[in-house]
């Protein structure tokens, strides 16, 4: 079965829109989109050293993203403002990945593959990176559940339980780098936090406890890779890029529903 | 200071702002961090003043109803001492007596001590056992009457001072524009003797 590149696709696809439900929708409620965005960028980086170095690109990019994580973190809160800091970093992790990637002339380098992704190109070695990285995530989040979310309402609430939010705050990132690193192949570095937000957002308005919004955002998530191979497959469109549409129109469809529902506020 | 071994510890914060895109229903508000029977919350919200409130979603609440639901979850474990942090900030002043009355029903059923942090001096003046006055460092502390004649009281708070102090005696002649408050709260019999003084 795992012989049909369609179905190592649509696997792969599935594997990182279910680690990246529960990962997105705090993404949402902590406003971390641009930090993703951040993390995501500093992935060409990543990309461009493992390639120098020899070593697995999702190594490389998972030091990276930390790294790139932690450095926000750090500088945060230190004459800059949050968003100015992350556009900073950001566009400096991405031109420096740019220039360092014009220095491999040795390589023949496919940056679009890295930048758009290429799911239809997904081997068996890249489903087992791709399953277990997203395995890790889910199990980070199902531990840490009732920690990060009540550091997600008040960093004050989580302080007087006897947890430290920082921390919280710190698996999150570590998260965070996972999925990106991991859902490069998929959709790659440029829509990677489209598949974080925009199913968590899309499952919003039908979902009363954090729970059945990350449950939700799941199933938004693997409609998504299932339209968008439908209609990639149809259309003759790039699949990364068609997995975003399709879940930007549930997006739409989910709020304008929302809204019509009897009894939305 | 002295920490008693196995105190359990109510907290009220401050107001909190959950965000809007947070899907979060009263009942799961109070599982956080740690879940509890279903029982246990619908006794706290009860105790609380905001009874068959468990579904209702935290970002439908008012201000005043919000803070009963802050109180609920700092009495779901039934704590010996209950810790309030400006837990009054933001309410109207009906609001503000309303809640300082149900801490005072839940002082009662609970028999908790009640540590307060607060701006609002009538409702420390009249209401407190005793009162300590910070300002970077303790200025005076005691019982209302002796901090409200200390000269340290009267330098920090000025004509302010004066003012809370004259509605906590409650002197008619001076201040008939004022009615009195029916929040008297965490008080022994001294301080409720003030407050059927006032009315």
């Amino acid at each position: 079965m795992l012989d049909d590149f369609m179905v190592r696709a649509i696997l792969a696809g599935l594997g990182v829109v279910l680690a990246a439900a529960p990962l997105g929708c705090f993404v949402v409620w902590r406003r971390m989109a641009f930090f993703g965005h951040a993390t995501a960028h500093a992935a060409v980086l990543g990309v461009a050293l493992s390639l120098a170095l020899s070593v697995s690109i999702f190594a490389g990019v998972l030091v990276i993203s930390l790294m790139m994580a932690v450095l926000v973190t750090v500088l945060t809160g230190r004459g800059y403002a949050m968003d100015t800091m992350l556009g900073v970093l950001a566009h400096a992790a991405l031109a420096f990945g740019l220039v360092a990637v014009s220095f491999l002339t040795d390589i023949r380098l496919d940056l679009m593959a890295y930048l758009f992704g290429d799911i239809l190109a997904v081997r068996r070695g890249d489903l087992a990176i791709i399953w277990g990285g997203s395995a890790l995530v889910i199990g980070l989040m199902a531990w840490r559940w009732q920690q990060l979310l009540t550091a997600t309402v008040s960093a004050d609430l989580a302080y007087a339980e006897g947890y430290d939010p920082q921390r919280e705050e710190l698996i999150l990132t570590i998260a965070l780098a996972i999925v990106v690193a991991v859902a490069i192949k998929v959709v790659g570095i440029l829509l990677i936090t489209a598949l974080l937000i925009i199913p968590a957002a899309a499952a919003r308005p039908f979902c009363s406890t954090p729970e059945r919004m990350a449950a939700g955002a799941a199933v938004v998530g693997a409609a998504s890779i299932a339209g968008g191979f439908w209609g990639s497959w149809h259309l003759d469109t790039p699949a990364g890029a068609t997995i975003v549409s399709v879940s930007a129109i549930l997006f739409a469809a989910l709020n304008i529903l929302g809204r019509l529902r009897p009894g939305a506020s | 200071m002295e920490h008693q071994k196995g105190l359990q510890i109510g907290y009220v914060p401050q107001r909190l702002h959950i965000d809007p895109t947070l899907p979060l229903t009263v009942d799961r508000f109070l599982n956080l961090p740690r879940r509890h029977a279903r029982e246990d919350i619908a006794k706290a919200l009860g105790r609380a003043g905001l009874p068959e409130y468990g579904n209702a979603s935290m970002a439908s609440l008012s201000g005043g109803q919000f803070q009963r639901v802050l109180m609920a979850r700092a009495i779901l474990d039934q704590p010996q001492l209950l810790m309030l942090d400006e837990a009054s900030q933001g309410l109207d002043q009906t609001g503000t007596a309303d809640f300082y009355r149900q801490v005072e029903e839940i002082r009662d059923t609970l028999g908790c001590g009640i540590i307060m942090v607060s701006h609002d001096l009538h409702v420390v003046m009249r209401a407190a056992d005793r009162v300590v006055c910070l300002n970077q460092t303790i200025c005076c502390q005691g019982h209302p009457e002796a901090v409200s004649a200390d000269p340290e009281y009267h330098a920090l708070f000025g004509a302010g001072g004066d003012e809370a102090l004259a509605l906590f005696r409650h002197d008619p002649h001076q201040h008939p524009h004022d009615p009195p408050l029916e929040s008297g709260n965490a008080g022994d019999s001294e301080t409720k003797k003030a407050s059927s003084d006032a009315g």
